[in-house]
This record gives C-alpha cells, structure tokens and sequence, in this order.
C-alpha cells in the first residue's frame, strides 16, 4: 500500500498520455509494421500475409535505391549544412552584437514557416530558367554580373540535385540550431572562462578547451533532431517540384504508393523502413542520455 | 499533495478532452440520413470552379428548398490531398453523400471494393443515355454497370501556340504530326527560341499522352488501357522513341515548376508551344485577360484531329451514404442540361451532354464544344488525368516515366510498362 502511495500519484499522472501515446503512436505504429507483411492493396482490405515480400520488391525495385541515395545526400547536406551555419552564427551573436534579440528574432522566424510555404518560395527563387525566363536566384546573380555561377538547382542532371532542396530546408532550420547553441553556449559558466584566461589562455583556445566540450549535448540534440526532421522530409520535396524523379526521397514515394496507387502493403513497407532510419539516430542517443542521466 | 492535485486535475482534463473529442465526433457524423441535407465533396475551390460549384448549389437549393446544400471542399489542384482524405473518410465508414472523382479508371478502386452505387437506374429515369455520346457512355460503364455522373468534359489533346510568335518565326500553321513537328522545331530552336514548354512530371505524361495519340491512332491508343495493345509492340517502341526526339526539343532541363509558367512562356513569347488540356483557356482568358486567335489560340495536338482525348469530372453515390435520396437529387441537376450549362460557362469546359445552349459557349469552347458534339469525333480517355488507366497502372507508369525521362531506355520503358499492366489489371 505505502508503495502504492509512493509511485501512484505519479503513475495517475502519466496514465492519460501513456494511454494515449499507446494507442496513437505505438499501436499505431504496430499497426503499420501489421500491414507491411501482407498483400493489402486498393479499397477492400485484405489480411493474406506474404511475410517479406513487400521489402524484397523494395530492394529489387530501382526506383527506391534512388530515392534512398537522394535521402543520403539531402541528409548529409542539410544536417552538416544546418550544423554550420547555426554554429556560426549563434558564434556570432554570443559575441555580444548590439540588437541581439532583433537578429536572433530573424534567423529563428523561417522556422515558423510551413515547409510547403517554403517550398513555394523557394520553387521560384530555385528556378533555373535562362535568357527572358531567368528568375530567382539566378536573376540575382545576374543583375551584379555573375551570370556565369547561375546554377540548375534542382534541376540538375547531377545525382546532387536534390542537394539543391537542403538549401531551403536549411534555410527554415539553421536559425532554430542556432538557438540550440547559443543556449549552449550561455550555459557555459563565466567563472570556467575566465579561470582559463587567468591561466593565459587567448579566446580560441578558450573556445576550444573550455566551451566546446561543453557543447556537446547541443550537438547530439540537434543533430537528432535534424536527422529525423530529413528522414520525414515530404511536403518540402513535393511542393518544389512534383515528382521529379531527380528528388524524389523514401517518404514522398511512400505517398504515391499509399494514397495514389492505393498499394498500402507498400506505403506501409517504406514506412516501416524509414521508422528504423529514424530509429539509428534516436535509439543511440537515448541510450546516450540515459547514459548521462544515470551518471549524475 | 501539491503535486498530487495538478495530477488529479491533469487527470480529469485529458478525460474531458477525450470526451469532448468524442462528442465532437457524434455531432459530425450525425446527419441522420433523413435527406434533409446533401453533404457534396470536392476540390473545386479554385477560381472558375468555386463559382460553378456555387451556381450548381443555387440550382440545387432553388429545386430542392428543403435540402441543405453541404459544401465540404478541399483545395488543392487535381484533388490530391482531397483524395487522400476521401480514403480516410471511406475506410471510416462515414462517406460524404456524393463525391467528385475523375470519369473512369480513377474509380476503379472504389468500384472494386463495392463503395460505389449502381446509377444506371438514373441515367434510365433521366434520358442520360440518349444525351451523353455513345463512347463516353462506353468508356464509364464497368461490368455493364454506371456508377458516376459526368459535369463536364476536359480535352487534353491541345497544342498551344502564340500566334504572334508563329508569324515571327516564318511558321504558317501549326504542325499536323509529330514529326512535322520535329522539322518545325530546328527551325524554331535556329531562332533561339524554345520549341514546346514543359512542367513537372505530370505535364510530361500528358506529353507523352498525346504522343502516344498521335503516333499510334486512337484505336490502338484505347488498346493501351484494355490490353487489346501490347505495350510491347514495335510501334509503341517507336512512338516511344518520338517522345524521345520531342524531350530533346523541349525545355525539359529548364521545366517549368506548374503549368501556369509553363504557358507563361508562350505569352512572353520565348517558347512556341506547349501541349496542355483546356484548363489553360480559363488561365490565359481570365487570368491573363488575353485575346483568344490574337494572343493565343489551340489546335489538336500533332496527330489527333478529329479525336477527343476527354478527362471529366463526374459525381457518385458511395454505398452508405447517408443521404441518398438527396444525393440522388443533386445528381439529377448534375446531370441537367442547366445545370451543366451553368456549370461549364463558369469552369471554362463543355457539358458532357450534347445537348447543350450553344450560344453560351464563346472564344475557345464556341470551337471545341461543336467536336464534342459531332458524332463522327472519336473520344479516347486520358491517362494524364484518371481517365484511362487504375490508380496502380498510372502510378507505376509515372514512375517508370521518370527513369525513362533520364535514360531513354523504350524497350525498358515499354517492358516495365507491359508487366505493371499484367500485374495491375488481374
């Protein structure tokens, strides 16, 4: 009884979100595994299991190892590329500029944006038409005579072009990494600093030695997060230019397969799929931090 | 204990949250089905069709004062995202009372899985029969049974062009076929100008559509979809390969991201033509206030004259439909010779009946409703537009569309083509 008093309140607590939780996501997500084994395809659904039958049409089918390389580049270049640039400039505001809020207000706001508002914005700044249909960036580089960088974006015949869709999608979140480090780097206390410049250290080194260990929880997060923010990337890729087969990535294709094509075996396949690539990022790093939490 | 009341109420607000939520519900999904309202799913919000949709509904409302009119659109284009939430409502068992849906293989699924009621008796009791065109007819039955009501007839088979721009260029008249086409375009691309404009994926499957069409004929066109042509055959490899040789005289690289710049590019004159349905007259009319013969005009595409590749908005009756009756009665002004008169003047297409009020049909669709109309046009469905091929077929043939797109492999492609179709129609 005294036992129950000790853990029941909290377990009251959390009851309504476990409940909830279980059913929509996990059951859910059970669900979805369910159908991914059997042969449901348009309205009526049917149970037939055909076991793996799905995912070995999958690694068979071309079309989905190219849009699993695009999902490796658009990846790599929007989660090193948000890294950066929110690095820097969180670099850059934690020097102490005048009008901080203003500018951190700024970068933070693309954020608030829906990935299909930015796809449209971007849609046209990408456009890669020449002579009197040049537009966009293009346009821009035009008018201060550098006509000669203009580029095909993501039109490209290159297999990077879907490189040319992290710009935007690093565009919306750069500033929110940037929020992560800067809290990072505010949290690092003023006394360690100044304990290593009174040992002589100059700024870089202070950096280097003292605040950069510190960061490296910021790292993980925001790395975690932007890994699987990729991964579940859709409404970015089909607004910038419909089923273009240059850019086409995993979640996207699972669209067409689910509600275009009806073959929910299928939708449910890559769905699966993608659940354990998010689940290589999240699954180390909660195991990290409870690594962590345990030590404290 | 503080903890322990924020708890507690922690508690009672996520139960009242899910009771609300259910209550919710109820209040949705309560009609009552005793026909004294209709509830009408679409995607016609967008200009033109919004307004039609309205005059439809002043119809209704005026024939039927009893009956609330229930519009539950959902924007978007071709109706994708209403689509995906059509099959979430469907799957729940709580279907709209009558839905839009393209004419033809698009409801296939739907037909399939026995969602969708037999209408033949309404065509019987309405004369629809006698009034649409025998191929239309034709093209919708399933099993011998009809299960949906055309508003409207969209043609795809168009060539576009600036005729200024031809008279720039030294071009007398459009081209006739593809590869009068393909002589044209030296000359066009000599001048630095592009040959034909293009967009996204699907404006290229409506390309290669129209190809298709012209190359082989509209009968072995239909085979493609019914199996009577095997996409194998030599001659769909060689059209194939025209559809090729047309990509490389396009912008394909510099494709333009809809179907609206892609037209822009006839207006401001930098490409020749473009192939696209007449949609784009209610674009270049009203939106761009252009002058049609003048600043811009259209033809059969290259191949096709004489020929309607048609895609059509219809309406349908899902089984369990709560309204039935009333859904019963919005269909019949669908299917009214007014109200598809009143309907089309506004959404910029012709009536699917082929009786309608000519004089209120000007500009473009004063020349291409007397087509619909003459018994001698041969209709072919559109694969582009849900017209001719299932959901499934359609799907892969986008996808094997794109690869062919980069590496122009048509033996590939038409293999590819062949199995998804063995593997679909079963």
């Amino acid at each position: 009884m005294r036992r129950i008093r000790a853990w029941g309140p909290g377990f009251l607590l959390v009851l309504p979100s476990l409940i909830l939780l279980g059913i929509f996501v996990y059951g859910f997500l059970g669900w979805n595994v369910r159908v991914s084994f059997t042969d449901w395809m348009q309205f009526g659904e049917t149970s037939g299991f055909v076991g793996l039958q799905r995912y070995s049409e999958l690694a068979e089918n071309e079309v989905w190892w190219r849009d699993v390389r695009h999902l490796l580049v658009f990846t790599l270049v929007f989660v090193v590329g948000s890294l950066l640039f929110g690095f820097f400039m969180a670099l850059l505001l934690e020097k102490g500029v005048r009008g901080e809020n203003f500018f951190r207000s700024v970068y933070l706001f693309p954020m608030a944006i829906s990935f299909i508002a930015v796809a449209i914005v971007w849609r046209w700044l990408l456009d890669n038409g020449s002579g009197v249909n040049t537009a966009g960036i293009n346009k821009l580089f035009a008018y201060i005579g550098l006509e000669s960088i203009r580029s095909d974006w993501h039109k490209t015949d290159s297999g990077w072009a879907v490189a040319a869709v992290a710009l935007p999608a690093g565009w919306a979140l750069s500033g929110y990494v940037m929020a992560l480090f800067l809290a990072g780097m505010r949290g690092v206390p003023d006394e360690l600093r100044e304990a290593a410049r009174v040992d002589g250290a100059r700024e870089p080194a202070v950096f280097w030695h003292v605040v950069r260990p510190m960061l490296w929880p910021v790292i993980m997060s925001a790395l975690v997060i932007l890994a699987h923010i990729s991964l579940k990337t859709f409404d970015l890729i089909y607004a910038i230019d419909l089923r273009s087969p240059r850019i086409e990535t995993p979640a996207v294709y699972m669209w067409f397969q689910t509600f275009q094509a009806n073959f929910y075996a299928r939708g449910a396949a890559v769905a699966t799929l993608l659940l354990l690539g998010v689940a290589v990022f999240i699954v180390p790093y909660i195991w990290y931090s409870l690594k962590t939490e345990r030590r404290r | 204990m503080r903890t322990r009341r924020s708890g507690l109420l922690a508690v009672a607000m996520a139960t009242m949250l899910v009771l609300a939520a259910a209550c919710g519900d109820d209040g949705d999904g309560g009609g009552g089905g005793d026909n004294t309202e209709v509830e009408v799913f679409t995607w016609w919000t967008g200009p033109g069709e919004g307004e039609g949709l309205a005059e439809l509904e002043r119809l209704f409302t005026e024939a039927n004062p009893d009956i609330e009119f229930i519009n539950a659109a959902v924007a978007g284009g071709g109706g994708e995202q209403a689509r995906a939430l059509l099959t979430n409502r469907m799957q729940a068992n709580d279907p709209p009372d009558s839905f839009q849906g393209h004419a033809g293989k698009e409801l296939l699924d739907y037909i399939e899985a026995g969602q969708l009621e037999d209408l033949t008796y309404l065509y019987e009791q309405e004369g629809w029969l006698d009034v649409f065109p025998e191929d239309l007819i034709e093209q919708v039955t399933v099993d011998g049974k009809i299960y949906s009501v055309p508003v409207n007839i969209h043609r795809a088979n168009l060539l576009w062009f600036n005729p200024e721009t031809l008279n720039d260029l030294g071009i007398e008249a459009p081209p006739t076929t593809w590869s009068e086409f393909l002589d044209q375009a030296q000359e066009i691309q000599a001048a630095g100008k592009i040959p034909l404009a293009i967009g996204p994926l699907w404006t290229q499957e409506h390309l290669l559509e129209t190809v298709l069409l012209g190359e082989l004929g509209p009968e072995a066109y239909t085979g493609l979809w019914d199996g009577t042509t095997s996409w194998t055959d030599p001659s769909v490899v060689a059209a194939m390969e025209v559809f090729s040789d047309v990509l490389d005289v396009s912008d394909l690289d510099e494709a333009a991201s809809d179907w609206q710049p892609q037209l822009d590019k006839l207006v401001n004159g930098s490409a020749a033509y473009a192939v696209m349905g007449d949609w784009a007259f209610a674009y270049l009319d009203s939106n761009l206030g252009l002058t049609y013969e003048q600043q811009y005009n259209a033809v059969a595409s290259p191949g096709s004259d004489g020929v309607f590749d048609w895609l059509s908005d219809s309406f349908t009756i899902p089984v369990g439909a709560q309204n039935k009756e009333a859904a019963e009665e919005w269909l019949r002004i669908c299917g009214s010779r007014e109200g598809q008169d009143a309907f089309n003047v506004l959404k910029g297409s012709v009536p699917a009946r082929t009786d309608a009020d000519t004089s209120l049909y000007t500009d473009y669709l004063a020349w291409n409703l007397p087509q619909w109309t003459d018994p001698n046009t041969v209709l072919v469905p559109s694969l582009a537009h849900g017209a001719a091929a299932s959901n499934a077929f359609k799907n892969q043939i986008e996808e094997h569309l794109g690869t062919f797109v980069g590496d122009r492999d048509a033996v590939k492609f038409t293999e590819n083509v062949q199995s998804a179709y063995e593997s679909t129609s079963g």
